[in-house]
């Protein structure tokens, strides 16, 4: 055969995908749902995609976009699918339509980072040319790298301008390590530094308790609190008659301290709650650590509960979706201790905090009016 | 790149054939194949390899850099090792590799984001579930309940997010069961005391077969199969705090249960068609002729295991205590027949084969132990540097593990 017909001979053998098809591919993608619903006519989907190429990346990419996890894992196999066959065919990637894909904030943060992590690959000079600019990006990824790269800095040089780096890096850093090294040298170099305020923890709450929770009986148990929340009422707890108090932490990581600061009232419940004034209607994260079972309320609705005991609590153990309105939201929080009795089954306790997707504090308006102030003086 | 569909490769022997269909892997056919956790029979026997039981450095045919961590074992399925890891700081980066086995090159690399819980005691990690295969595809599992099935050419095949579909399927110190297939089902525990169910996966579909409610209780316990015999089918052996269930791999019907409870770390196998049971020290059980119900053969309490789970070869258990110290008991009459200290901690089961016990301590030492009746000998060690975790993989003579850093490939360079 003359090789010069094995091109065309190619072109006849391979059906051609038409720009349609992969719209309506993206779209059968976009319509998978738990329980493997639609897998069938996504693992064809896929395939369709895949005879696209390179072309149809792009298209990939922007439906990441407001769709679900799941959506993601499966657009992601279909990008990485043909990224795959297009290097081991020696074919480039379009690398300028997909650097202005990584580039564009209003898309989705981890298309973004795995688009980043492609083209890397081959030009491992973007490392240098883009991450520095990062460090509010709406990827926690992406921050991380560009506040790693500032501490890095900072770490090598002396005095003001050490500060200053630090400072800078810190205005960019969601994750509690880094937050971690940040502070310590702030702190070491004389500047105060408010970590509880930085991680957006909700320091003032009111408390009533102790109810019962003998044999872990009262976590489906619906005490007044849930039905009604009357902040001067006056109710039968466990041990007697009880009220709603004021309790405050001053923890660096916002942790109110139940068994430290009242009492550790073993087979016992506690409701918390507090006020958070938002500026406007906004999606939100309350990340919560708790090594007690608990059921968080926004506004009167339950948003997530969980009934485990001492299995260990970490900053950001669960991150909860929220919806918030503007002005106030009311946010109770129902917090269980058990009665095991190994010595490190003894905490009771929890911190809650408001941020968004990142993991960057969104602050109740109050408190960011108050907080901009101090923050001056620190500087 | 290779990743020839297992039947059109050079298949070494079919000798296996019998015992692969007996506990349903039978969709294809290579007698090298490792392709869950402990192996194709869940027991951490390999048969009819020879492995080098010299592990100096000569006998490391390759070691390859991993893109994240993972207490994951390997898996072998003809020409391919397979692996996952997870990585990132939230460990909700997925990853599953494929490996070449001649020479360590990777094939392909999947990433898939977590749509469970990530958070893990720090000594864990999201890869914590060794991977498991039919030989035509790869069902990785995770801490976060993410089950991907991919074909052997990295091509997704369906996705289950248990993690999201039921949101309190985590455990905050982090889950370690590993799945098991047993004809077209993969096999799956996720229990927690906040949520707590296995369930029954088609492993073409991804679609549930069924799902039964387990003990709420905390388990990291992996499932294991009492193999087919004299027309019963296959049973897949679950396993929690409460005792031991039997249970019918394509209904999820209980067929019988064991009460006496078990242990929620090391897992239990099956050798002879006899189950050996992390409970109260160690157990032993036979399933009667009708396989409806069960009768005790024996109860050790001075052989039960920390984390690694027990193994059977030659009319030996073998069990390795929290202390690092190796009994080994008869198999018939469950009496300690020795013990002998190997350094340090363990986490990973060790492998049987050819004789040896291949372990690997937390420590990252490898050693590799001749049982006797009356003694066991090491007769090698190698210091690996790294931790590891993880339980090993035994195929075409060749032993595999890992660290969060590498894998490494040993055969006898002769």
């Amino acid at each position: 055969m003359n090789r010069f017909m094995i091109p065309i001979v190619t072109l006849c053998l391979v059906a051609p995908v038409f720009a349609d098809d992969s719209a309506d591919a993206i779209r059968t993608l976009q319509a998978i749902g738990e329980y493997s619903k639609g897998t069938a006519d996504a693992r064809a989907a896929v395939q369709t995609l895949k005879q696209g190429g390179s072309s149809n990346l792009l298209p990939i990419l922007k439906a990441f976009n407001g769709s679900s996890l799941l959506v993601k894992n499966w657009l992601r196999s279909a990008f990485e699918g043909i990224a795959d066959a297009e290097q081991k065919a020696g074919r480039t990637l379009p690398k300028g339509d997909l650097l202005a894909f990584v580039k564009d904030t209003s898309e989705s943060p981890s298309a973004r980072r795995m688009t980043f992590e492609w083209l890397l690959q081959r030009s491992p000079q973007l490392e240098d040319e883009l991450i520095p600019g990062m460090l509010l990006d709406p990827s926690p990824d992406f921050r991380r790298d560009a506040v790693k790269r500032l501490i890095d800095q900072a770490s090598a040089a002396k005095d003001d301008t050490a500060t200053n780096l630090y400072t800078r890096a810190m205005s960019g850093a969601v994750h509690e390590d880094q937050v971690k090294t940040i502070a310590k040298a702030l702190q070491d170099a004389g500047i105060e530094v408010n970590i509880s305020r930085h991680f957006g923890f909700l320091m003032a709450w009111k408390i009533i308790g102790p109810f019962d929770n003998k044999d872990q009986k009262g976590f489906p148990v619906a005490y007044p609190p849930e039905t009604k929340l009357d902040l001067t009422a006056e109710y039968d707890g466990q041990l007697g008659k009880v009220q709603w108090q004021p309790i405050t932490t001053e923890d660096d990581y916002g942790v109110v301290d139940i068994g430290k600061q009242i009492e550790n009232y073993k087979g016992s419940l506690m409701y918390t709650t507090t006020t958070w004034q938002s500026e406007k209607d906004q999606a939100v994260e309350m990340r919560l650590g708790t090594p007690n079972a608990w059921k968080l309320w926004v506004n009167g609705e339950l948003i997530f509960e969980r009934e485990e005991y001492h299995r260990g609590t970490r900053l950001d153990q669960y991150k909860v979706p929220v919806s918030l309105k503007a002005g106030p939201n009311t946010i109770l929080v129902k917090i269980c201790q058990n009665e095991q009795e190994q010595s490190w089954a003894q905490d009771y306790k929890f911190q809650l905090r408001v941020c968004d997707r990142t993991g960057a504090a969104v602050l109740s308006v109050a408190k960011s009016a108050a907080n901009s102030t101090r923050r001056k003086e620190i500087r | 790149m290779k990743y020839l569909p297992s039947a059109t490769r050079g298949v070494r022997t079919v000798s296996v054939f019998v015992t692969l269909a007996g506990i349903g892997l039978v969709s294809a056919i290579h007698a090298g194949d490792w392709r869950q956790f402990r192996g194709n029979a869940a027991n951490s026997i390999a048969l009819n390899e020879n492995l080098p039981t010299e592990l100096s450095g000569g006998s490391v045919a390759w070691k390859v850099q991993l893109p994240g961590r993972g207490l994951s074992g390997p898996i072998a399925v003809g020409q391919q090792v397979l692996l996952t890891a997870s990585s990132g700081y939230a460990q909700d980066r997925l990853h599953i590799i494929s490996f070449d086995t001649e020479t360590g090159e990777t094939q392909w690399e999947r990433q898939f984001e977590a749509t469970g819980r990530t958070g893990c005691h720090p000594k864990m990690c999201v890869a914590t579930p060794t991977p498991a295969s039919d030989g035509e595809r790869v069902f990785a599992f995770y801490s976060s309940s993410d089950l991907i099935c991919t074909d052997l050419a990295g091509d997704l095949q369906w996705y289950r997010g248990f993690g999201a579909e039921y949101r309190n399927a985590s455990n905050s110190l982090g889950m370690s069961s590993s799945p098991i297939v047993i004809g077209s089902t993969v096999i799956i525990q996720v229990e927690s005391e906040a949520e707590a169910f296995a369930a029954g996966v088609d492993t073409v579909t991804g679609e549930t077969k069924w799902k039964i409610d387990r003990p709420r209780k905390a388990n990291w316990t992996s499932p294991t199969i009492l193999p087919a015999e004299d027309g019963r089918p296959a049973l897949a052996l679950l396993q929690s705090s409460a005792g031991l269930s039997a249970v019918d791999p394509e209904t999820g019907h209980v067929v019988w249960t064991f009460d006496n409870g078990a242990s929620t770390i090391p897992s239990s196998l099956v050798v002879d068609g006899t189950v050996v049971i992390p409970s109260n020290g160690l157990t032993t059980i036979k399933p009667s002729a009708d396989g409806t119900a069960v009768e005790s053969v024996w109860n050790s309490s001075n052989l039960g295991p920390s984390t690694p789970s027990p193994v059977v070869i030659n009319g030996m258990t073998f069990t390795v205590n929290s202390a690092g110290a190796l009994s080994a008991g008869d198999m018939t009459t469950g009496e300690r027949l020795w013990q002998m200290r190997l350094k340090g901690k363990f986490s990973g089961t060790p492998l049987a084969s050819n004789g040896h016990l291949f372990f690997f301590n937390e420590a990252g030492y490898a050693f590799v132990v001749r049982p006797e009746k009356e003694k066991g000998e090491i007769v090698s060690e190698l210091d690996l540097t790294e931790t590891i975790l993880c339980s090993p993989a035994a195929s075409d003579n060749a032993l595999y593990v890992r660290s969060d850093g590498h894998l490494w490939k040993f055969a006898d360079q002769r």
